[in-house]
């Protein structure tokens, strides 16, 4: 056996604390080590090359490289294995930097560490064996998740490139967060008018079935063969029969009595709805939570609606379904919540009718919103409007992150108030002004240029709002108190209250602020550490409408390669039984969570389905015999490993 | 010993979570004693209580098993099948006349940088305290 030991100085990032030279020199005479060496960059062109020649003209059979983390650059030296005519599971990774280099200070211990910890991978490396990957086939088809506008670009995107895309929402409409705004900021396009095409190409593509009022229920499988149960939630409309006239929704007996989440609770509804008159599909849903007649079985003689209904598409007997379908990807775009303002109660908000956040305020502000695109508070049109940003954003009690679109809006939506009441005054408080986007900072200063003020304020300057008769008085630091009619608070974006359970539903990971979390920050900003599975929009983090649609394309083309590819390789680490040594106690039978393993009547002992297999190796640290051993993490090759560490 | 005493800690950390953990560790260059090194395994449902044995055999001090939070096992139960099984394992140590608590398990999710490094600087004083490990030693004969 002769083993290859290269360890990478990674510019200075890992030289600078461990001595990679004295490393060399301490490694060089271990068991079968026939070469070390250590260079700049062992993931560059020429560092890949070092390893190569060595390969060929030592004739190494084993490599083993300390740089970074096996979670970065394994692939990319398994590969050079591959190149060089080896195994590439001949390869084995010791991670120098980020668990090392970069979090010890102390150059001696950190050598000796490094040391160490290569003496335990060339322990490991004598009992390395070869694997083959699986290939396995793609089911040509993808699932996106969430229908924003993020979702629609993915599944356009997708569809466009000739396969079948599954478009889950589970609102009765697709357009998420978009659709409710009013204009979009630097450009003041409309909202809908740019949005509401798009949606309707979605709904009419070919390639798209659209599955709205419906949610994930869980997800089985791996990349090309996820198995996907969606729950299709009940309208109480027969889809296919209702035209969207909207007569059932005039003749509710709640016409026009329930809140309406579409226009933030500040209009109204009926039992029956549609969340905005462009919706896609449009087709009418019973809320029920609301309907009289769901809630209590009867509904005066008979329910109005269905009577209103001359295509008689109502039916109370709809229940819930469950769809199955088969995909090969998933592009997860599920968007975000509005920061609770109640959270931080000196803004008086929910307490205090003048004071509203961003969201709500574009629904007043909308031409197809509660008031018609009138802006009024208690009826009345206000004439001092003060804005304040960083409502739960950039406040390390709440969210310590910055929301990316506030400035933005704010700037925008004191626009809109200038436009529609030029008499009016108008404030905005601010931290820092974070115009960094294409066009934003021309915008701030068209603003800043239509007499609004700005007021700095630090992050931790308090301010406070009291209720002065009809108005609310602003209190802040450092600045003349204002009487304003309408304060305007621009909440931060959260993450969705309920990611964590569909994190899990994907078994993706989150990141410390609760978005998704991406493989690589830089380098694989789209991908999850689940093969098969990516993020687009604001699940991901805050985002503007152009990132998030930029990251929607990013993750349509992610999605689409395996599917054009038509089969992956997936992982050759899997479970494997020594049928001599089985005795068919079927202990490990239960603890496996997907069923790869079945106990063979006719021989009395486990077999492993290699496909269903995942590698945990839950299993291999039960048995009591043995007899099931991990490939790639074998009792032998970690027991060595554990010995070449322990010394 | 005494003061001097540098403990010899072996890891196993879940490639999913704690072993992504220790890597944010490093990306936000939080730092903690040099006295773990890690054993990278799929899951903590894969570290068989021999593991942990053969580490103290071997000469560690202590060994640290690192799983992701109950409920976000990437292999769905992994993590609560080393819970058990490493608390089995450390009735087993005491009764040799081992302390159990140089055997830790912890939950570290990739999102927790900071939270890894305390750990860390948690065991190893832990680990200093109860001195080195003298019981059992053996050569490895693998």
């Amino acid at each position: 056996m002769k083993i290859g030991i290269y360890v990478c100085q990674c510019g200075i990032n890992i030289a600078h604390t461990v001595d990679t030279e004295r490393v060399v020199e301490l490694v060089k005479n271990l068991p079968n080590v026939e070469v070390a060496r250590d260079y700049k960059y062992m993931c560059s062109d020429p560092g890949q090359e070092l390893i190569k020649k060595d390969i060929k003209e030592l004739k190494l059979d084993r490599v083993i490289v300390a740089s970074c983390s096996p979670r970065m650059h394994e692939p990319t030296f398994r590969k050079v294995l591959e190149e060089s005519g080896l195994n590439p599971y001949f390869f084995e990774m010791v991670n120098l930097r980020e668990q090392c280099s970069w979090v010890h200070e102390d150059k001696e211990q950190a050598t000796l560490k490094a040391v160490g910890l290569i003496e335990g991978a060339v322990a490991r490396a004598t009992f390395l064996e070869p694997l083959e990957k699986k290939e396995v086939s793609v089911i040509p088809k993808a699932l996106v998740v969430g229908g924003g506008i993020a979702g629609i670009q993915a599944a356009l995107e997708i569809a466009e490139k000739g396969f079948k895309v599954y478009l889950v929402e589970r609102s009765p409409s697709i357009g998420g967060r978009m659709a409710q705004l009013d204009k979009t900021f630097p450009t003041l396009d409309c909202s809908a008018c740019i949005l509401t095409p798009k949606m309707v190409d979605a709904a009419s593509h070919p390639n798209i079935e659209l599955l709205t009022y419906s949610e994930i229920e869980s997800v089985d499988g791996y990349i090309g063969n996820f198995k996907v149960k969606i729950r299709k939630k009940p309208r109480y409309v027969n889809e296919d029969i209702c035209v969207g006239c909207g007569a059932c929704a005039e003749a509710c007996r709640l016409h026009e009595r329930v809140l309406s989440e579409f226009d933030m609770n500040l209009g109204k509804r009926s039992a029956i709805y549609v969340p905005f008159p462009q919706a896609v599909p449009l087709r009418y849903t019973i809320d029920p939570t609301k309907c009289i007649y769901l809630k209590t079985g009867k509904c005066g003689d008979h329910p109005l609606c269905m009577e209103a209904c001359d295509r008689e598409a109502i039916d109370f007997n709809q229940k819930e379904e469950i769809i199955d379908i088969e995909v090969g990807t998933i592009v997860v775009a599920t968007g975000y919540d509005l920061f609770d303002a109640k959270l931080k109660p000196e803004y008086g908000y929910g307490k205090f009718e003048n004071v509203i956040t961003g969201l709500e305020f574009e629904r007043l502000v909308s031409a197809s919103g509660p008031t018609s695109g009138h802006i009024e508070i208690n009826g009345k049109e206000p004439k001092k409007v003060v804005f304040i940003q960083c409502v739960g954003s950039r406040d390390k009690e709440t969210n310590e992150y910055c929301s990316r679109v506030c400035c933005m809006y704010t700037a925008k939506q004191a626009h809109m108030v200038k436009e529609k009441i030029p008499s009016s005054e108008l404030i905005i408080y601010y931290t820092d002004v974070r115009a960094f986007g294409k066009g934003f900072e021309e915008f701030y200063n068209r603003v800043q240029g239509e007499g609004v003020t700005y007021r700095r304020r630090e992050l931790n300057d308090p301010i406070q709002i009291n209720k002065i008769g009809e108005k609310v008085v602003v209190k802040a630091e450092g600045h003349p108190d204002v009487e304003a009619d309408l304060v305007v608070l621009a909440t931060a974006i959260v993450p969705r209250i309920d990611s964590k359970d569909l994190v899990r539903v994907l078994n993706i990971n989150q990141s410390a602020d609760g978005f998704m979390l991406e493989a690589h920050p830089k380098l694989r900003p789209v991908d999850t550490f689940t093969d098969g599975i990516y993020l687009a929009g604001c699940c991901q983090g805050p985002k503007d409408i152009p990132d998030a649609v930029a990251q929607a394309s990013g993750a349509a083309v992610r999605a689409s390669e395996p599917l054009a590819a038509g089969k992956v390789l997936v992982e050759a680490i899997s479970a494997n039984i020594d049928d001599d040594l089985c005795s068919g106690c079927r202990i490990c039978e239960d603890l496996c969570a997907y069923s790869a393993l079945e106990f063979d009547e006719k021989d009395k002992i486990m077999r492993v389905n290699d496909v269903m297999c995942k590698g945990c190796g839950s299993c291999a640290s039960a048995c009591p015999t043995g007899a099931i051993s991990m490939r790639h993490f074998d009792i032998k090759q970690i027991l060595a490993q554990i010995r070449g560490l322990a010394k | 010993m005494g003061e001097k005493f540098e403990p010899n800690i072996i890891g196993f950390l879940c490639n999913w979570c704690s072993y992504a953990g220790a890597d944010l560790a490093g990306t936000s260059r939080i730092q903690y004693p040099p006295n773990l090194k890690v054993i990278r395994v799929m899951c903590s449902g894969r570290v068989n209580p021999i593991f942990v044995i053969n580490a103290l055999q071997q000469g560690a001090d202590g060994v640290l098993i690192g799983g992701c939070h109950p409920g976000d096992c990437h292999y769905e139960r992994g993590n609560y099948l080393a819970r058990r099984r490493m608390a089995v394992l450390k009735k087993l140590l005491e009764y040799t006349g081992i302390d159990p608590n140089r055997v830790r398990m912890t939950w570290v999710s990739a999102a927790e940088g900071v939270k890894f490094a305390e750990v860390v600087k948690e065991v190893t004083e832990d680990i200093r305290k109860l001195g080195p490990m003298q019981h059992f030693k053996r050569e490895n004969k693998w």
